[in-house]
């Protein structure tokens, strides 16, 4: 299973395995990643799951679409690598992915 | 302005399950106000997910958010529930045993036997920017809603955000204000086109000013702003001399003044009974996604589940002299005569 790091604000990291097909988001939430907070869900309307991928993996991760694009305008901090968790399916290419959270965003 | 609302049950919260507890209330016999801090009702359905699939209500295989707040509304009409919308309940107390006097932001009071709070993830608010010290400046300088637009004539005012809140209120404040800047984080605008367009051209035309970026802290003393730092996506930093700041990015769900009603309250949810989902409180209910016990889920259809069985018990308040017979809306005409098809 791909592994996944999340390295929150304070330095906290979470290097954590992922099922494929789920998402960044759903694997935080399993893991106990406090600073992703997904209050829609996962269906892309609150641009509470933001995180900032790893310039490494940017490219290999790729840019958000349009509709989430629009939601990234409601979050704060945004980058130009910044994406919505929720919107990153977890596959194979993915192993060894990084992703930062900003300090604004916790339950 | 005050205003006293006789009945025998207020919800807290137009969701899905403050609205079918209206449908499980009317059967019993008993009215009910429901208060709810959106414009509209649906709760998260109509917020967070109004055209996204719902797959598990029993005997819906498919149903937007919207839908089923449609659907429910359809449901609960026989009942003529009273909807309060755009006010938030701010207090709540106990005046007997069980009687409740509740109090929403806009002045209103009710007067009732049982209190339902059907709240959810809590009440929708504005989202806070996370800019050192903002805390001091809100309702004197910033302001997440505008209530009455003469207090921004003739103020230098910086409106942040790329919706269609963010463009009405550009679009609606420019003439009177002093000076507009509007700031966003890119230069694409998710709101209407034929808003974008009209602010379009009253940057084209001077009249206001567009800046691409984002808003990172805030001067002034005393609640009283008077500039803000605005990073460009290139790094850049610039300073904009304002008076006012109009930050829209939407809502997020916060517990709210839930947690000052004296509720017993463990990680911000409600602890229940789970024969009545009454809470510590005799005649307070907690229903929905905001209350715990062991094995909750939050699921829509548990929301149900418990607003049948909280109706049960509060017509015991509501009318402590009555016997309940259980009934089923199939076969019962007096049900049906409620529901208006008998």
């Amino acid at each position: 299973m791909p592994k996944i790091t999340y390295i929150e604000h304070d330095g906290t990291q979470h290097t954590v395995e992922a099922e494929l097909g789920s998402t960044v988001m759903e694997t935080a939430l399993r893991n106990d990643v406090a600073s992703i907070v997904a209050e829609c869900g996962g269906s892309c309307t609150c641009a509470t799951c933001l995180v900032h991928v790893d310039e490494k993996w940017f490219e290999v991760v790729g840019p958000p679409s349009s509709d989430e694009e629009e939601q990234l305008d409601a979050a704060f901090e945004v980058k130009p690598t910044s994406r919505l968790s929720c919107q990153i399916k977890i596959t194979e290419a993915l192993d060894g992915l990084i992703v930062r959270t900003p300090s604004y965003q916790g339950r | 302005m005050s205003e006293t609302i006789k009945t025998d049950v207020v919800i807290v919260g137009a969701g899905p399950v403050g609205l079918f507890a209206v449908f499980e209330l009317g059967l019993l016999d008993m009215k009910a106000h429901l208060v709810d801090i959106l414009d509209k009702v649906g709760g998260q359905c109509a917020e967070l997910y109004p055209e996204k699939p719902i797959y598990d209500i029993p005997g819906i295989p498919y149903i937007s958010g919207n839908g089923l707040t449609e659907a429910l509304m359809a449901q609960i009409k026989p009942f003529g529930p009273n909807f309060h919308l755009g006010e938030m309940v701010t207090e709540l107390e106990r005046t007997s045993n069980p009687g409740f006097r509740v109090r929403t932001d806009s002045g209103k009071t009710f007067e009732c036997k049982c209190v339902v709070i059907a709240a959810g993830g809590g009440s929708f608010q504005p989202k806070r920017p996370p800019i050192v010290g903002i805390e001091a400046y809100e309702e004197k300088s910033v302001f997440y809603a505008v209530r009455k637009m003469e207090m921004f004539r003739g103020k230098r005012l910086l409106v942040v955000g790329g919706g269609d809140s963010a463009l009405d209120w550009t679009l609606n404040l420019q003439p009177i204000a002093q000076r507009l800047t509007l700031v966003h984080r890119r230069d694409e605008f998710r709101g209407a086109p034929d808003s974008v367009n009209k602010m379009r051209a009253l940057v084209a035309a001077g009249n206001m000013d567009l800046k691409i970026g984002q808003v990172t802290a805030l001067e002034g003393a005393d609640g009283v702003l008077t500039a803000c730092s605005i990073k460009g996506n290139d790094g850049a930093l610039s300073r904009v001399e304002v008076d006012c700041m109009l930050p829209f990015f939407g809502l997020t769900m916060k517990l709210g003044p839930v947690a000052n009603w004296g509720i017993e309250m463990k990680d911000n949810l409600i602890p229940v009974d789970t024969a009545a989902f009454e809470t510590n409180v005799p005649g307070l209910f907690a229903i929905g996604d905001i209350n715990t016990y062991p094995g909750k889920l939050k699921l829509i259809l548990s929301g149900f589940h418990e607003a049948a069985l909280m109706a049960q018990k509060a017509h015991r308040y509501v009318f402590p002299e009555k016997k309940l017979v259980f009934q089923y809306t199939t076969s019962s005409t007096s049900l049906q005569k409620k529901l208006g098809v008998a």
